[in-house]
């Protein structure tokens, strides 16, 4: 007979037999029992956060950094409704975590007790799945199942709700080793037939693109990703949740895609023949207008392990449902043994037109502007970290910058919000990112209206001693938003200017950090500089730059992507 | 799909999230209690109904979904529908219902309730047959379906 525990001791175990080394939350009355174990137990430490929806991202940016399943402990009501925000914006990125909520006793449930809301219906819609732990028998098993569902198939965020005397109550311990679920059984290998059609199609390309997107990420498939584009020699590009899949200071690189995709992704995108999409979903800031998309003739093979991303927007011709990983093993074992091969010819006409386009130079700015430029603190911080660091960012321009000027080699270095688009995402991501890579240089791009939407985690940062590198590219405006004003909305900048900002350096101060205010262009790269050397410091970089920069190049709402507004 | 509290309301929540259209949906357990089944009917171009189908599949809840049209089905619906029957229309309710196959199960001075079952095509067939006027109430379950011949659909 296995020892009898109690709810929250065996959640508590759980995340132990799972592993978990780092959680981020925040206590409340429907957790404290939860708390009270953790207190008792030094193997799961515990991240306090300011706020839920911190907690949330940090867990979000522990995993993309780090390939673990992220954990969020957050209390009933209150904590959840916060913690949303954070929940879509892993769902809508196919992150896996695992979030335990708290909830009212059950048989308060649906009495409206204090702090309670209807957590599973809430979170719904955007969770890969989630459940209510009515019995303490359930209870490992349930959580068990959250984590196998969170990381298995198409990764996504799991909730396991626990009310209060759930937690309370005593039950036998025995965390499951196996699962099986009737219902749940995700594609791994992808269909023979379908990969021997891909490989046909492959080979007889003349003007052929590869495409990636999160999904090479997400399945750590980047080093088969580069065998395969090499093995082809065939031009790729990244989607923005896709950058760092394949090395971007490669020559076969010809950029990130989409709404601000460099305008050789985008002409190869819209004029190839034969396009081999990988991990990606043709969403509607990647393709833009899907009408204007398929004006022109090309076939398609798409990769993905989920069924529902396959011709939801555009019609491929070669579906294939698989794990990417396995999908690509087998594509380059195949394409090892063609007879066929690639028409060498055409593929050298393919690449002089790419490189004509390339010469277009469409993210070419004014370098000898008296006024610091955002594209090139991005540059800058690309050369003093050796395109070593992970960056995270908020949303906005700056997100754009990064992605497009900071070059990343590596896979998980970048992490951006890129489905849901959360402002305040950056900075608790970047902590999340740091917990995981202690010892990594952790920066995060961002601008003074992101940066405020969680400001309060400067206090978490200075708790756990985090040195993440703010860099604020401070213009004084939405700029996104003050950007198509400015195109669409006849210059009115209705509610885009950031009045009445904090002084951010005192700010940082004021939380025990150092901050830096950057004027002039010739200070940024020493400031900079100076920033990654206090190694144990949170560092607050203000850039005071170009109020009126935009970002190019760019296909407006509804366009095709060869209809791009260029510099 | 799992006979879980919630499974219905994922399939629900589904449909609306992503402006699907739910014609009609009945749910009931099966002979293993640990099964509902559904049947739901919705229109929608060949792409949509492809999409619903994935999606549908994606909850982890369900372990199954068939689209019955793509094969020969049965497909039943079972209405009650409370009729004003005076004078010389309840004769010719009751011949209206003898035709459709349906029964009168409850009748008082001044009305009938009638239960019919069929096609959908059928109860609306019935329906467009008695005055609107007369009608005074109706509750109709959906569709329930199921293949043809030894088909059987299996877990």
């Amino acid at each position: 007979m296995s020892v009898e525990l109690t709810g929250a001791e065996i959640t508590i175990r759980c995340l132990q037999e799972e592993g978990v080394e780092c959680i981020f939350g925040y206590p409340g009355g429907a957790v404290l029992f939860l708390y009270d174990e953790l207190f008792k137990q030094d193997k799961v430490r515990h991240i306090l956060v300011r706020h839920e929806q911190a907690a949330l991202h940090a867990a979000d940016g522990y995993a993309r950094s780090s390939n673990k399943v992220g954990v969020a402990l957050v209390t009933s009501g209150p904590g959840v409704t916060n913690a949303v925000t954070g929940i879509a914006t892993a769902y809508l990125d196919s992150i896996p975590l695992v979030i335990i909520s708290g909830q009212v006793p059950t048989n308060a449930i649906g009495l409206d007790a204090f702090q309670e809301v209807d957590t599973v219906g809430i979170t719904r819609p955007c969770v890969k799945h989630n459940f209510l732990v009515s019995d303490i028998s359930e209870l490992a098993t349930t959580i068990k199942k959250a984590f196998y569902i969170a990381s298995t198939g198409r990764p996504g965020p799991v909730l396991v709700d626990i009310p209060k005397d759930v937690t309370q109550q005593k039950a036998p311990f025995v965390y499951p080793e196996k699962l099986t679920m009737r219902s749940y059984n995700p594609v791994v290998k992808g269909n023979a037939k379908q990969i021997k059609k891909a490989v046909d199609l492959i080979v007889s390309a003349k003007r052929p693109i590869i495409y990636t997107g999160g999904g090479v990420i997400l399945s750590d498939a980047a080093k088969l990703l580069t065998e395969l584009t090499r093995l082809l020699n065939y031009p790729c590009t990244n989607t923005l949740m896709g950058l760092g899949g394949y090395p971007a200071t490669d020559k076969q690189f010809i950029g990130m895609l989409g709404m601000h995709g460099t305008y050789e992704a985008n002409m190869a995108m819209q004029y190839c023949d034969v396009l081999i999409a990988v991990g990606a979903r043709f969403d509607d800031r990647v393709i833009g207008n899907p009408k204007h998309f398929s004006n022109e003739s090309r076939k398609i093979v798409h990769i993905d392990i989920d069924p529902s991303s396959i011709s939801k927007r555009v019609k491929v011709d070669v579906p294939i449902v698989g794990n990417v990983p396995d999908v690509l093993k087998e594509l380059i074992k195949l394409l090892k043994n063609s007879k066929e091969e690639p028409d060498k010819t055409a593929l050298q006409e393919w690449w002089h037109q790419i490189d004509t386009w390339r010469a277009r130079d469409c993210l070419k700015y004014d370098r000898d502007s008296s006024i610091i430029k955002p594209q090139m603190v991005v540059e800058k911080l690309y050369e003093v970290t050796k395109g070593d660091a992970f960056i995270t960012s908020d949303v906005g321009q700056h997100q754009m910058w990064a992605a497009q000027f900071y070059k990343f080699d590596k896979p998980r270095r970048w992490i951006n919000s890129g489905g849901l688009g959360t402002m305040g995402f950056g900075m608790p991501a970047a902590m999340g990112a740091q917990l995981a890579n202690p010892k990594a240089k952790v920066a995060c791009v961002t601008g003074e209206a992101s940066i405020q939407m969680c400001i309060q985690e400067l206090s978490t940062c200075k708790q756990y001693k985090l040195p993440l590198k703010i860099v604020n590219l401070n213009n004084r405006y939405m700029g996104m938003v003050r950007q198509w004003q400015e195109f669409f909305h006849g210059n009115r900048y209705s509610e885009s200017y950031m009045d009445a900002l904090p002084d951010f350096i005192r700010l940082a101060e004021s939380y025990g950090h150092v901050g830096i205010k950057i004027e002039r262009p010739e200070e940024v790269e020493d400031a900079l500089k100076e920033a990654f050397k206090l190694k144990d410091q949170l560092v607050f970089l203000d850039f005071i730059t170009d109020q009126t920069e935009n970002v190019f190049p760019m296909v407006p709402g509804g366009k095709g992507l060869s209809e791009m507004i260029l510099v | 799909m799992e006979n879980e509290a919630g499974a219905l309301s994922r399939v629900a929540g589904l449909f609306s999230a992503r402006g699907y259209n739910i014609e009609s949906l009945s749910v009931a357990p099966t002979e293993d209690p640990t099964l509902s089944r559904m049947t739901l009917v919705t229109k929608g171009s060949d792409d949509v109904i492809e999409q619903v189908t994935k999606q549908l599949n994606k909850l982890i809840e369900v372990v199954k979904v068939i689209d019955l049209t793509d094969g020969n089905h049965i497909e039943r619906e079972l209405m009650l529908v409370k009729i004003k029957a005076v004078g010389s229309d309840r004769d010719e309710i009751k011949r209206l219902v003898d035709i459709f196959r349906g029964s009168i199960i409850d009748v008082t001075e001044k009305s009938y309730t009638v239960e019919l079952t069929g096609t959908s095509a059928k109860l609306d067939a019935f329906l467009d047959n008695i005055d609107n006027s007369i009608v005074l109430e109706t509750v109709r379950t959906g569709a329930s379906g199921i293949g043809r011949g030894d088909w059987v659909l299996k877990v």
